[in-house]
């Protein structure tokens, strides 16, 4: 096999260039985005840097309150980006909810593919349990960010269907049925248009790193296929948790539909 | 069968003592804004008064199931809901949230034309028109068997003959099945002549009051 190549100072000077070459072109076609193109350039570059020394020192030294931190923080960030990408305000209860089925639908989908389907040991091995656990995190973060705002503004468009089908005896749970299941397609659409797309539109980052670090295609596509099972897992665990429990937060104990959502 | 006992709802109505009978036709009267559809969802439980006590049945509604309470006192809006689905999911929408046995297609069809409504069970129930479709969620109460059927302004989308003929068939049931009707009209005519017992909203609306006290300054 043979060994990767290790980019050098001028080739990744090469790909910077490649960025300004693209932002010369977005200014002279007038598009007003060479700031933000330029923002997130520099910013992607500290964080990966940043997040490069970080995995080099938790490779180095393995321990398990270390790699348990780091999958917390990531939670916590994950949690954090979900309540600020939402479109409408959310109360307080509902951010509890949110924050909730995310920890328990990731941390149940990660721990069971971590211990039994890629039965990694030492369990807390960063080298396998945090980039999974980033790819299961980031995926479950997309999927409930739209499940929350569909919930929201769905409860709200629907509002007189939902009253209609309390007042002919429905629980709330019925009435807002219709609701929950447009959220939940929502939330899983871009996990499942993914899948559909694996290895024929594009082949999936996991992947693709395997094989240029110089894995066999094989091996990387057996890693492959558990991660994505492991996303789908999480994302459908968690957006389903979120909606059993988002709904409630719409009605009353007199299952009456509360009036503003705040 | 209802009563409201020193019932206030912020800055829209204040009842001190008010009886709804049982096995009688009940009207609603007052202008718009005046709370007749609030009045109606005090009923059924859809909202909770401010002060106050609603019983039903001589049982204080706060004591009783808000969702079997609304399966018994079904109430259908002036602009009725239609769901997706079929004319026939429509009508059968009621025992499918209350879990009972769904109402025979004899009891479907039959419905269907005792309220003019000229269509298939299966057809598309978001192509009806807005009569039709007023007409439809009539009917759908109906089937459920309800104690108490609260109609708020059951006419307002239909022409004068259909209005009468519905109001005839409503009346038709209600005395059959020993219901309750419960409706709201702005038609004085309608409530003289088929109401047993008529309630001006007017006395309790709080709006008023406010007009009053308005124009004296």
């Amino acid at each position: 096999m043979k060994e990767i190549i290790d980019l050098s100072f001028w080739q990744l000077l090469a790909a910077y260039i490649f960025v300004l070459i693209l932002i010369l072109i977005v200014k002279v076609k007038r598009i007003p985005r060479e700031r933000e193109i330029l923002l997130a350039t520099v910013r992607m570059t500290f964080q990966l840097i940043l997040a490069g020394y970080i995995l080099v020192y938790l490779f180095e030294n393995t321990h398990p309150i270390l790699t348990l931190f780091s999958i917390c923080i990531m939670q916590v960030f994950a949690i954090y980006n979900v309540y600020k990408r939402s479109n409408t305000r959310i109360n307080f209860q509902m951010k509890k909810i949110i924050a909730l089925s995310m920890t328990l639908g990731i941390f149940f989908s990660l721990f069971y593919f971590i211990f039994i389907v890629i039965n990694v040991s030492p369990w807390y091995e960063p080298r396998y349990f945090i980039p999974i656990a980033g790819m299961i995190i980031g995926n479950s973060m997309t999927g409930i960010t739209l499940g929350v705002n569909n919930l929201i503004t769905g409860m709200k468009s629907h509002r007189e269907e939902v009253e209609g089908a309390l007042m002919l005896g429905a629980t709330p749970k019925a009435a807002s049925k219709k609701v929950t299941n447009q959220a939940f397609d929502a939330a899983m659409i871009p996990t499942i248009n993914s899948m559909v797309g694996m290895g024929i539109v594009f082949l999936p980052g996991l992947m693709t790193g395997q094989i240029l670090s110089g894995t066999s295609p094989v091996v990387a596509i057996e890693y492959q296929i558990a991660v994505i099972l492991g996303i789908v897992g999480s994302v459908s665990l968690s957006v389903i948790l979120f909606l059993h429990l988002g709904y409630k937060q719409f009605f009353n104990e007199r299952s009456q539909l509360i009036n503003e959502h705040e | 069968m209802y009563t409201l006992t020193n019932i206030k709802i912020n800055e829209l109505m204040k009842i001190d003592n008010l009886t709804i009978p049982e096995q009688s036709v009940t009207c609603i009267l007052g202008p718009s804004g005046s709370g007749k559809s609030t009045l109606m969802k005090l009923l059924n439980n859809m909202i909770t008064p401010d002060e106050g006590q609603v019983t039903y049945k001589k049982q204080p509604i706060s004591d009783l199931d808000p969702i079997h309470l609304r399966r018994k006192s079904v109430m259908v809006p002036q602009t009725p809901v239609i769901f997706d689905g079929t004319i026939k999911e429509n009508l059968a929408i009621g025992s499918k949230f209350s879990e009972e046995e769904p109402p025979s297609i004899e009891q479907l069809t039959g419905i269907l034309e005792e309220f003019q409504l000229n269509k298939k069970l299966n057809d598309n129930a978001s192509n009806l028109s807005g009569g039709e479709k007023q007409r439809l969620a009539i009917a759908r109460a109906l089937l459920m068997n309800p104690e108490v059927l609260m109609l708020d302004e059951p006419t307002s989308a239909l022409d004068e003959e259909t209005a009468e003929v519905v109001v005839h068939k409503i009346l038709e049931y209600v005395e059959n099945k020993g219901l309750s009707l419960i409706f709201v009209t702005h038609n004085k005519e309608l409530a003289a002549q088929v109401a047993d017992h008529t309630i001006d909203l007017m006395k309790y609306s709080l709006k008023k009051e406010m007009t009053t006290h308005e124009r004296n300054h």
